[in-house]
């Protein structure tokens, strides 16, 4: 145990100003030089970087502590400043008691009587106990009267209105009031009236918000650093205090031997400007500081301030070790559980091994291998990277060393072992918005250099592949390794506790796939059905179906293959999910529903429904029938059996699933001529004020609201004469209706017409004086003149409609960018208020205090994980597993 | 203008006091120490509200509310009557 650590709890913090005799008290040396170093790297005595204010280079010795590098803590230094400054953080204070206190007698604005009731209600209340916000507000409110009084109740003086220049200019009446005068006010406030702005006088005076003294932050707070040139480079903070120092000097001399007052007042401006950037350069109203290059200064509010800052940055932030970054792609022949991760991480990263009587063998054996060993056909296999000695110290293998560690190594000793097939890793991509942002996976060795996972995985994760990087981390204690295993492996997970359904689940043309394999059931050869099978992990064959002699194989058959036995299940597909009675897309009316009986497929078409993620019916009823052994194996194998029908079966899309008949296009045209006669006739109706207006609507909404309607019903009309003309043997569609990607809209506006274009819910207006564009007339309410694109994505849009779709297309765009740093900055309040809660045995959720927040979680104390999308059982689909239809 | 009590309206829901001596039941069905309860503010509406039934409130008494709850019909939730709420 080590007791010079011994943590202490933090009882109370006190928030004080420095006064400028502590300043001085606290200083070791005042400094007077603006230069740093002299010729020979030395520092210059009462300069910046004074010994006196601690040591950064080796060698040298602290002046004050007599420490050396490691062993100073550094000492503050200070500087008089020539002239008093105004402190750029107590403005709005500053303020507030220069417009509630008399110029000429000092006294707060209030009437003795007023003074007697509000000191009572202040000494009421506690400032170390109450609510410090409701203490604000009660103060405001006392020194607000005192601040709307012009004649002083106490001496009958009559203050002008003070008014503030920002960032730091005081003026009343117009005139300029100095900084030193305002010292002067402000001291000159009896300590009795102090309370009042909630100053307690033993360890705040007014005064001090004024700066006659300025501190000089220790030198390992503002490092200087030696550039490979040789050259030094200082410190931002350093900069500003050179500049400070520099000005104050001037000013004093200035002052001292008489100069004019234009030239004083100059530089005392000067002096304020380069006391406030130094706090914060990013004050309103003023110029930032910035470095030759033209890189605005880090000063202090700024090292702390924000993302980058020492709170979010260094404190609730922290870097990790045993990590790895790379760019992923996909890999369908790895399991759902798995990741793959490249040799070169594979090595870097490390596991430790704690040495014991049953594997010190074992592990001498691996420490002779040295740290890049393979097996002879050249396959990976893990390496030690280091040995830990009982001592802590640490010993790095080579392959010169390897075969002497080995013998040195006992038990007791710790291994760090390189990766190797099967460890447990925990994989991430931000943003890390939900708890599936982060699973565990069980590593597998591949070649090439990026992450690599199976594709159901990617919805959990929202990764695609256009570049996208992911965080790896190897887990270092035993009991981690199990909880991750427990708890956090992927299959887990496949239930997502936002809606109670599975979230993992097979994605785009893994979805075309089953459905090719499954819709109207198809018949393959036993060559065919052999390479499929081929893919997945069974060992049998369905029953066979013999035609002239030759053995065929169904569709759903071969998928019944991956089904477990004992499934039963009877939902609509998404092909079926608009039909009622015998759906339009299948030819029997049985087909209507996905019928699975103990573990065969007998009805209908596998889609999105059964297996996409989100919706995955399938999915979902192996996890809770089986677990999440069953589900994911059934995933994985959905994976593989879909890519290999498709390799097989072969799919593409093009241009040419958009082609639909002259005809179709003529009718198109039609009623697309049609609408446009409708909307010239409203606008008609509209001007000559025969439009009837629509309850609750002003004319000219209502005229919109038609028009919307108008193009709203063209649009669809004529992407249903184009679906029309588009069956389930176009891939396009094919992807649309099974759910794989896209929707029926997107067709339409491909084959059919693009349709109304809109900004915030209405028709384009804005653009040019009273037109959109010059193109139009003035006042033009016409469906082209207003963003109407009657042309279909296939058939190219003319320019004026390109340009409207572009303002549409925008809109989205800019609401995405506003949506995600809003929800951004949400989701982190709503974190950091919900991190540590905590569910016990009783279901109650509790915070790290103890404090109550649910007596029972979530009201009805169900995990949403477990539930059946919200509901706590689905009573009607155990009845079916039980007994059938 | 007659005063209006916030308990009436639709959206606000039932608060109810404790009985002094059914408090110390309560507390050991929630298994909590009162101070550990959720908090309400003297100044909350509602408890002005049913300082009109009851009289004046102090700080410490148990308050039960029973609100409608989405997941689970409706919910009883309880809280202690503090000076502040911090
Ligand atoms: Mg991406
Ligand atoms: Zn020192
Ligand atoms: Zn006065």
């Amino acid at each position: 145990m080590n007791f010079n650590n011994v943590s202490k709890r933090i009882e109370k913090i006190k928030f004080a100003l420095l006064s400028p005799d502590e300043i001085r008290k606290m200083s070791q040396v005042r400094v007077i030089t603006p230069d740093t170093y002299d010729d020979d790297g030395y520092p210059i005595e009462r300069g910046l970087m004074d010994l006196h204010m601690g040591v950064i280079e080796p060698g040298l010795k602290c002046a004050t502590c007599g420490g050396k590098v490691d062993e100073c803590p550094g000492h503050f230094g200070h500087i008089e400043l020539a002239m008093p400054v105004v402190h750029i953080g107590f403005i709005k204070e500053i303020k507030t008691m220069l417009d509630s206190s008399c110029k000429a007698c000092g006294r707060v604005k209030l009437t003795d009587e007023e003074v007697n009731t509000y000191r009572k209600t202040i000494n009421n209340m506690s400032f170390e106990s109450d609510d410090p916000e409701i203490i604000d507000l009660s103060l405001k409110k006392i020194i607000e009267i005192a601040v709307q009084r012009t004649i002083c109740p106490h001496c009958s003086a009559e203050s002008p209105k003070v008014i503030l220049d920002k960032p730091t200019t005081f003026r009343e009446g117009g005139i300029k009031i100095t900084p030193k005068e305002i010292r002067e006010r402000l001291e000159r406030i009896p300590d009795n009236d102090l309370l009042f702005f909630g100053l307690n006088v033993s360890s705040a005076r007014p005064g001090w918000m004024i700066l006659t003294a300025l501190p000089v932050p220790p030198i390992d707070v503002r490092p200087s650093i030696t550039l490979e040139t040789g050259e030094r480079s200082e410190d931002d903070l350093t900069h500003k205090l050179v500049d400070i120092i520099r000005i104050s000097q001037r000013l004093r001399e200035s002052r001292d031997n008489g100069s004019p007052q234009l030239i004083i007042e100059d530089l005392w401006d000067l002096l304020q400007y380069h006391t406030t950037t130094y706090f914060d350069n990013q004050t309103a109203g003023i110029p930032p500081a910035r470095h030759r290059s033209g890189r605005a200064l880090k000063t202090l509010v700024q090292r702390l301030k924000g993302k980058e800052g020492r709170f979010r940055a260094n404190l609730s932030g922290k870097r990790v070790n045993f990590s790895s970054r790379s760019v992923i792609s996909p890999e369908p022949f790895l399991s759902m559980n798995e990741v793959g991760i490249p040799e070169i991480a594979a090595r870097e990263l490390t596991v430790p091994v704690l040495v014991n009587s049953f594997n010190v063998d074992k592990m001498r054996e691996w420490i002779k291998r040295g740290s890049t060993p393979r097996t002879p056909a050249g396959k990976y296999l893990a390496g030690i990277n280091y040995l830990i000695r009982p001592d802590g110290r640490r010993i790095k293998i080579t392959d010169q060393n390897a075969e002497i560690n080995s013998d040195r190594v006992d038990i007791g000793w710790t291994v760090e072992r390189q990766m190797t097939e099967g460890d447990i890793v925990l994989f991430n991509r931000q943003p890390s918005l939900h708890r599936m942002s982060m699973m565990a996976h069980t590593v597998r060795v591949l070649p090439g250099l990026t992450f690599r996972f199976n594709l159901s995985d990617c919805t959990p994760y929202n990764a695609d592949f256009d570049g996208d990087e992911m965080n790896l981390h190897v887990i270092q204690s035993e009991e981690s390794r199990a909880e991750a295993r427990i708890i956090m492996k992927v299959q887990e997970q496949i239930l997502s506790p936002r809606f109670g359904g599975p979230i993992i689940g097979a994605i785009h043309d893994h979805i075309t796939s089953l459905f090719l394999l499954t819709h109207n059931n198809p018949l393959y050869t036993e060559g065919e059905t052999l390479h499929i099978i081929s893919y997945i992990d069974v060992n049998k064959l369905p029953e066979p179906e013999i035609k002239d002699n030759k053995k065929y194989y169904h569709g759903r058959d071969i998928f019944s293959l991956i089904l477990p036995e004992g499934l039963n299940a009877k939902f609509k597909s998404h092909l079926c999910s608009g039909s009622r009675g015998k759906c339009e897309y299948e030819d029997t009316i049985e087909d209507s529903y996905v019928v699975i009986n103990n573990g065969k497929l007998i009805h209908g078409t596998i889609d999105d429904e059964s297996v996409g993620p989100f919706s995955g019916v399938i999915v979902d009823k192996i996890f809770r029938k089986f677990g999440p052994e069953a589900a994911s194996k059934f995933v994985d194998n959905v994976t593989r059996l879909a890519v290999g029908f498709l390799s097989y079966r072969g799919f593409s899309t093009g241009i040419k699933d958009y082609d639909i008949p002259r005809d179709a296009i003529s009718r198109i045209e039609e009623i697309s001529n049609e609408t446009l006669e409708k909307i010239n006739k409203l606008v008609d109706a509209f001007r000559s004020g025969q439009l009837q207006q629509l309850p609750g609507r002003s004319i000219e909404d209502t005229l919109e609201v038609e028009i919307l309607s108008e193009t709203g019903s063209v649009r669809d009309e004529s992407g249903k004469i184009a679906s029309s003309y588009l069956g389930l043997n176009d891939p396009s569609v094919i992807m649309a209706r099974s759910g794989a990607r896209a929707k029926m809209l997107n067709i339409a506006e491909v084959a059919g017409m693009v349709g109304q274009q809109s900004v915030r819910g209405g028709r384009l207006n804005r653009g040019y004086a009273n037109r959109t564009l010059s193109h139009f007339k003035e006042n033009d309410l016409s469906a082209y003149a207003r963003g109407f694109i009657k042309s279909s994505y296939r058939s190219g849009l003319n320019p004026t409609e390109y340009f409207f779709h572009s303002i549409g297309g925008r809109e989205g765009l800019v609401d995405i960018a506003v949506r995600t740093s809003r929800s951004g900055y949400m989701q982190r309040r709503l974190i950091n208020a919900f991190e540590d809660l905590k569910v016990d045995d009783e279901r109650r959720v509790q915070d790290t205090v103890g404090s109550m927040v649910q007596f029972k979680y979530g009201e009805d104390g169900i995990d949403p994980t477990r539930s059946d999308e919200g509901e706590t059982v689905d009573v009607d689909y155990v009845a079916y597993d039980e007994f059938g239809d | 203008m007659s005063k209006f009590n916030v308990l009436e309206h639709e959206i606000v829901p039932e608060h109810h006091l404790v009985p002094l001596d059914e408090e110390m039941s309560v507390l050991k069905k929630l298994n909590v120490t009162r101070d550990n309860l959720p908090k309400i503010s003297i100044n909350d509406p509602a408890i002005k509200a049913l300082e009109e039934i009851h009289g004046k409130l102090e700080p410490g008494r148990i308050i039960k509310i029973i609100r409608k709850s989405p997941t689970a019909g409706y919910y009883e939730y309880y809280r202690v009557i503090v000076k502040s709420v911090i």
